[in-house]
């Protein structure tokens, strides 16, 4: 029985009934109050709720819930996850008759990956704040060849990671939410993608200069990512092939960067992008798909063949790398920072081939595909 | 089969979604069926008696028009099936917590705000409460939304009881659900408004045949709603924007009060009523 005293029945004392008629054993619940509304309330209420009142006892109606499904398990991901599950977490109940949602990539061998949880985790504890996790305060002054190679540098940056954003961009809205994890790894690598766009061109203008420029060949090489519908494909290509590459160059930057904004910068953008390189070859190695390789192999060559007739890498971003590592902006200087650009491309193809061969690529075969890698880089 | 074509006024754009799906519904259970939509629920009796629809689904005035109507044309009119939710309601007359109305007679003289004229739950019938319960020379301020659609719209009572929140009323009517709709939806304050009136329970819309008029149809027509099952996924959507749980048969024990009222009441909304039934 249910007293609710003076309380009047129609400012929330239904949710009290509610209650006790879940948890009633019978369905049936007393309710008794002294005011004066309560028998009028009461029974209007049931009436638009779908209870019966017999006397002053509720008698529970039917439970929209009584055919609804459950979305999987709370604590395991499913073999296949049912469009009618909807955006609802794992374990609810879901009422029968909802809406469909589709999604493409809706199993486990396609949508999940088992690190995805740890991962995750680690990705959001690895999360750093622009505004005081680098130093921009601290005072610098560099020549202006310097200044000009960190601004172009700097362009380059922003449209990969702009590129490095869409890529799973393109994934999150494929892939079924039950496998919430991966949906949650990608949405931080989103948000990692937007922060480094941020610190960058936070950069470029950091001494009043306008951004460099812009290449076609870079972003026609960058397009082929973005459009790229193949979720295997797509994350292979971005990480892989590219975001290793792109760990050595950050790596670069963050060595023979001058100031000590661009080296932090480039710190904190390369713990990030290991992060993702590491979801993106786990993933895929543990698909366990043997025609995986193939899939991805004749993408990198269907890669290059769009890209052959296009220039690659926008000249001034090679150029802006060697002034960044000669040590003196005169004839010797810049040949020894030349090599060590050549080194850069060396130790990214290393890279690269060291990647492939951990997703199952033979050496030789590693050897070819790292060669056919766009000269952008990414 | 030629379709059942079934009468409907379109009070609200759901309309159309309710019976396309109702229809669809009922041609799965091997009953052809099509609607047409009135402006007005004198327009659907009238056309029902003139035959251009075979089932009407009316408001209790309306009900009450086509068994009147009908009954001066030598023919009976039925009142077949309707929702569990129509059956009992009641209407409620509020006034102001802490004015000085505190029981139906102290309304005599002042100003009671209604929903349209021909709502009889938010005009007819508590007017009618209040007359017989001794408050005389009422002044209704009569909130007219959608004339013709009986106070199916919901803009009638709730502009009525901003009217008795604001003091341009001494009180309001409303339906019972409706009063407790507006509390959840915070229109009215906790503590601000008391009940001086309340109706005896009466019944709401019903579908109405007409004597002759495809018999078997309309039997088989009502067969097939009464076994519509509202844990049935498809079935419940429509169910839900129409406001039942579940189908019941119709009878005709919950209109006397409004009978009375268009009988005895001297507002225009009643005569309205008493000179549509005489034409």
């Amino acid at each position: 029985m249910i007293d609710l005293g003076p309380a009047p029945f129609d400012r929330g004392p239904h949710v009290l009934v509610e209650h006790a008629l879940r948890t009633s054993a019978d369905g049936r619940v007393r309710v008794v109050g002294s005011h004066p509304d309560l028998g009028w309330q009461l029974a209007t209420w049931c009436r638009v709720v779908g209870h019966r009142l017999e006397g002053d006892v509720v008698v529970r109606g039917g439970d929209r819930f009584a055919r609804s499904l459950v979305s999987g398990h709370p604590d395991a991901v499913a073999a296949n996850a049912d469009p009618r599950w909807g955006l609802a977490v794992r374990g609810a109940r879901v009422e029968d008759g909802a809406a469909e949602l589709s999604f493409a990539l809706a199993d486990r061998d396609t949508a999940w990956d088992e690190d995805a949880p740890r991962l995750l985790a680690q990705a959001q504890a690895g999360q750093w704040d622009p505004a005081t996790a680098v130093p921009w305060d601290e005072p610098f002054e560099l020549p202006e060849p310097l200044e000009e190679a960190v601004v172009q540098v700097m362009t380059y940056l922003v449209e990969n990671e702009t590129a490095a954003l869409l890529v799973p961009a393109n994934l999150v809205p494929r892939l079924h939410p039950h496998y919430r994890e991966v949906v949650g790894f990608l949405a931080v690598q989103m948000a990692d993608e937007a922060r480094h766009v941020e610190v960058f061109t936070r950069r470029i203008g950091l001494r009043g200069r306008s951004p460099g420029t812009s290449s076609r060949g870079g972003q026609a090489s960058l397009a082929t990512l973005v459009t790229e519908r193949d979720p295997d494909v797509a994350s292979f290509l971005l990480s892989v092939m590219g975001e290793t590459s792109f760990l050595e160059l950050l790596r670069f930057l963050q060595q023979h960067g001058p100031d000590p904004v661009t080296r932090a910068i480039c710190r904190l953008a390369a713990t990030d992008e290991a992060r993702h390189v590491a979801f993106a070859v786990g993933r895929l190695r543990r698909r366990g798909d043997p025609a995986l390789l193939d899939r991805l192999a004749a993408a990198v060559r269907a890669r290059e063949a769009a890209l052959r007739h296009t220039s690659g890498l926008d000249p001034h971003v090679f150029d802006a790398l060697i002034v960044l590592a000669s040590p003196t902006f005169d004839p010797e200087g810049v040949g020894v920072g030349f090599e060590r650009v050549v080194e850069l491309v060396g130790r990214m193809d290393r890279a690269r081939r060291a990647m492939l061969v951990r997703l199952g690529f033979s050496p030789e075969r590693a050897t070819e595909l790292s060669a056919l890698h766009t000269r952008n880089f990414m | 089969m030629t379709p059942l074509t079934i009468g409907a006024v379109a009070y609200d754009p759901k309309v159309v979604t309710i019976w396309e799906g109702f229809c669809d519904w009922l041609a799965s259970r091997g009953l052809p069926t099509t609607y047409v939509l009135y402006a007005t629920y004198e327009q659907q009796v009238d056309a029902h008696l003139a035959g251009a629809c075979d089932v009407a689904w009316n408001s209790p005035l309306a009900w009450l028009q086509t068994e009147r109507k009908a009954a001066r044309r030598g023919r009976v009119a039925r009142a077949f099936v309707m929702r569990d939710t129509d059956r009992d309601l009641t209407s409620v007359v509020l006034a102001r917590a802490e004015g000085p109305v505190q029981s139906p007679a102290d309304l005599s003289g002042r100003v009671v705000a209604t929903g349209a004229h021909d709502s009889p739950q938010a005009t007819l019938i508590p007017l009618q409460v209040l007359s017989t319960a001794g408050a005389s020379d009422v002044r209704p301020l009569v909130f007219d939304v959608m004339p013709g659609k009986h106070g199916d719209h919901v803009g009638g009572e709730r502009d009525a009881v901003r009217a008795l929140l604001d003091g341009r009323a001494d009180a309001a009517c409303v339906i019972d659900g409706n009063a407790l709709a507006f509390a959840r939806e915070g229109l009215i304050p906790a503590d601000a408004l008391r009940v001086v009136a309340r109706s005896a329970p009466y019944d709401h819309c019903v579908f109405t045949s007409l004597d002759g008029l495809r018999d078997a149809d309309v039997a088989r027509f009502g067969e097939l709603l009464l076994s519509m099952d509202w844990e049935d996924p498809v079935v419940r959507p429509l169910l839900e924007l129409e406001g039942l749980r579940k189908w019941l048969p119709g009878r005709t024990t919950g209109f006397a009060q409004l009978a009375a009222a268009i009988d005895g009441l001297d507002t225009p909304g009643a005569a309205a009523v008493r000179a549509f039934v005489d034409a």
